[in-house]
């Protein structure tokens, strides 16, 4: 055991790997967000609400409908995309073609509705939902205890992130989707129906915010205000990864999970305000972000 | 002739307007607390709901009484905080603000509280500055404070074997007092504090601080926060195992609301103190429950929101005594000290020079999920600590008030 800067090395490799499943959070959440802004150029902010939404759409199914947590990581995120694909079709299409602001000013109203309405009817508080029986407990690492549950977060976010990234980069659907964002007029001429493949890929992004969502269902309380808490860092990690970027907002999300976990050990005052000194400085250095190019 | 009659009239007139100040029954209670965040359910719309039910239960309106409640949202920010007050103090003409949870927005509003010479009745925030070093002659601390709950749950845990201590501190005003105030007391009964983590107010995660708690292998582990970050850090606790692998979780400051949103599978066997609980007595049944069927969400009083309605019903007794609305703070507050407490909620109790509103605290567990016959069926009474030693001895007291 090597003491480094204080603390052991065996409880810095702890806090590496909390701030790890953290990253987990923010990697899958802000990949939504890319995709979103990626493909559609809209700056979705009611994402921390739905994904809101997607929690309480697993504690719905547990205790109203009786259907557990499995059943919840598909159900909850076909829920929330259909309501997303509605919200696309009836609102944020009529925007499609004016400045960026306006889709902001929508979406933010609808989340500050949505979190309303929750509010009204469950309070602050929120409401408690457990840990599936088959991943409580946890395994001793000799370095740490490792609740299993959180060992479950990483390794299925971090599939979820690469089969979004493999789709999108890979693939023809994915090649189309990005043609569609460059010249959709084009496209079409090529006879495919963009407007359709802009609504399924809102309600995919959206879809991925009400999974990120169910998997924080049991280590948050589900509350109103759980999306309203992660919004903002997600939104910095979309910034510092680059707009629109789909490997840089995954790669991003891992690492600041990384650098603020290292700030919760240090210096744990700052850990909820290293995210924005990270985003001043490379908005400074590298104003597209690490992985964005500048157009 | 027509001078004599401008004179009359104007005498008329001089005296129309100081009988009218005189026989002023006219009082407006402005309800300030965080009506939409993470403290919104231990205050919020409830204690707007509790300040209503105050003014019905006074009957003060049958007497030609006309009281206006008036609610808004500090929204956890002391500079939005104040000026609300000033706003409601110089335009709306308040008299009262009641509850104020968050410690920082508290001592913010005691200040202009002070400068306008109305009343503060607190019942949210914690800190026991407000009747320390913060006191003044227009404020009263209702409920509980920071010094309650350390002296109720530091000292008996302390004393049954958990001497060494470590700290997650909400990093603002109460969290500071909270964990002074904890250290204190488990000082004074021969424990050790092994040392504090500083999270920021409303942190979603908190598994790295409890890993370093749990590192610090200290017997208790003291929550010196509240609301939603409580909730979170008791759930969390769970989920890394850390009662099963010996240490106790000592949440410092816990509302019913938050036991009902944790579950009793998460919470059970939670220690800490409370001034209230609605299941106490015919008294404390009959209130709650009647307000539990105004509430949208069927909820039970928190002890903020009993406090609320307590405190209100004595301010509103002071002032039917005073016969009219004296228009000044100070001279309320002073009837409301020498005018002895006595309601179906708190029970009998005394408001000291130093503004603390003196009654017996207690020590409650959170009951097993077998245990419980129902929704909000939570506590056991633990222990009852006396009113006389529940609070900071005057002897103690760093207030100016507070003659020695």
């Amino acid at each position: 055991m090597i003491p480094l800067l204080g603390i052991s090395t065996q409880a810095l490799f702890g806090q590496l790997l909390l701030g790890l499943i953290n990253g987990a959070f923010y990697a899958l959440l802000s990949l939504g967000l890319a995709v979103i802004f990626g493909m559609l150029n809209i700056i979705n902010f009611a994402h921390g609400a739905l994904y809101m939404v997607g929690a309480f759409c697993a504690y719905f199914l547990l205790n109203l409908i009786g259907l557990n947590y499995w059943f919840a990581l598909i159900i909850s995120p076909l829920v929330v995309g259909f309501l997303g694909m509605v919200i696309e079709r009836t609102m944020l299409q009529r925007l499609a073609g004016l400045d960026h602001l306006y889709g902001l000013l929508l979406t933010f109203g609808l989340a500050l509705i949505i979190q309303g309405v929750f509010q009204n009817y469950f309070g602050s508080s929120g409401l408690p939902y457990a840990i599936p029986r088959e991943l409580s407990g946890g395994t001793n690492l000799g370095f740490m205890f490792l609740p299993n549950y959180r060992g479950w977060v990483i390794i299925f976010s971090l599939i979820v992130c690469l089969a979004t990234w493999f789709v999108i980069e890979k693939t023809r659907l994915g090649a189309n989707l990005r043609a569609a964002t460059e010249n959709p007029t084009l496209v079409r001429a090529f006879g495919i129906n963009v407007p359709r493949m802009v609504t399924l890929t809102y309600g995919f992004g959206v879809a991925l915010a009400a999974l990120a969502g169910v998997l924080a269902a049991p280590i948050n309380q589900v509350r109103p205000l759980m999306g309203a808490d992660f919004i903002i860092v997600v939104f910095a990690v979309v910034v510092i990864g680059g707009m629109g970027s789909i490997l840089g907002s995954i790669v991003t999300g891992f690492l600041l999970g990384l650098v603020e976990g290292l700030t919760k050990v240090f210096y744990p005052e700052a850990s909820n305000t290293v995210i924005f000194v990270v985003m001043a400085i490379v908005l400074l250095v590298r104003p597209a972000g690490l992985f964005g190019r500048t157009a | 002739m027509r001078s004599s009659v401008a004179i009359t009239a104007l005498a008329a007139a001089l005296a129309w307007a100081g009988s009218a100040a005189a026989q002023n029954k006219n009082v407006k209670i402005g309800a300030l607390s965080d009506q939409s965040s993470l403290y919104a359910d231990i205050g919020g719309p409830g204690s707007t709901l509790a300040a209503q039910m105050a003014v019905e239960d006074s009957g003060m309106t049958g007497k030609g009484w006309k009281i206006d409640v008036v609610s808004a949202d500090h929204q956890n920010k002391p500079d939005v905080g104040t000026s609300i007050a000033r706003q409601w103090f110089d335009v709306d003409k308040v008299d009262v603000i009641v509850d104020v949870p968050n410690s920082g927005v508290a001592l913010a509003v005691n200040n202009v509280i002070k400068e306008k010479n109305k009343v503060f009745l607190n019942s949210g925030a914690g800190t026991s500055d407000l009747t320390n070093k913060a006191c003044t002659p227009n404020t009263i601390h209702w409920t509980y404070d920071t010094y309650a709950l350390a002296n109720g749950t530091g000292t008996a845990l302390t004393k049954s074997g958990g001497d060494t201590w470590f700290f997650l501190t909400a990093d603002y005003a109460f969290g500071a007092a909270l964990e002074r105030d904890t250290t204190n007391a488990v000082t004074k009964a021969n424990g050790k504090v092994l040392g504090t983590v500083r999270h920021p107010l409303n942190s979603p995660d908190f598994s790295s601080f409890l890993l370093q708690a749990q590192n610090s292998k200290a017997k208790v582990i003291g929550l010196a926060n509240a609301g939603g970050d409580t909730t979170n850090a008791v759930k969390q606790a769970a989920e890394f195992g850390i009662t099963q692998s010996g240490q106790t979780l000592a949440a410092l400051l816990l509302f019913i609301t938050d036991v009902h949103a944790l579950g009793l599978n998460a919470s059970q066997g939670l220690t800490f103190t409370e001034t209230f609980y609605w299941d106490m007595n015919d008294g404390t049944r009959a209130f709650s429950k009647k307000f539990a069927s105004k509430m949208t969400s069927g909820a039970m009083p928190t002890m903020v929101q009993a406090g609320v309605y307590s405190a209100e019903l004595h301010y509103l007794k002071a002032l039917d005594a005073l016969g009219s609305n004296p228009d000044d703070g100070a001279k309320v507050v002073a009837k409301m000290k020498e005018m002895p407490v006595d309601d179906s909620i708190f029970g009998k109790g005394n408001i000291r020079q130093d503004g603390r509103n003196i009654h017996p605290a207690y020590l409650f567990q959170v009951k097993k999920p077998g245990e419980s016959k129902g929704p909000w069926d939570y506590y056991i009474t633990k222990a009852t600590i006396p009113a006389d030693q529940a609070f900071r001895p005057l002897s103690e007291s760093e207030c100016p008030l507070v003659k020695k």
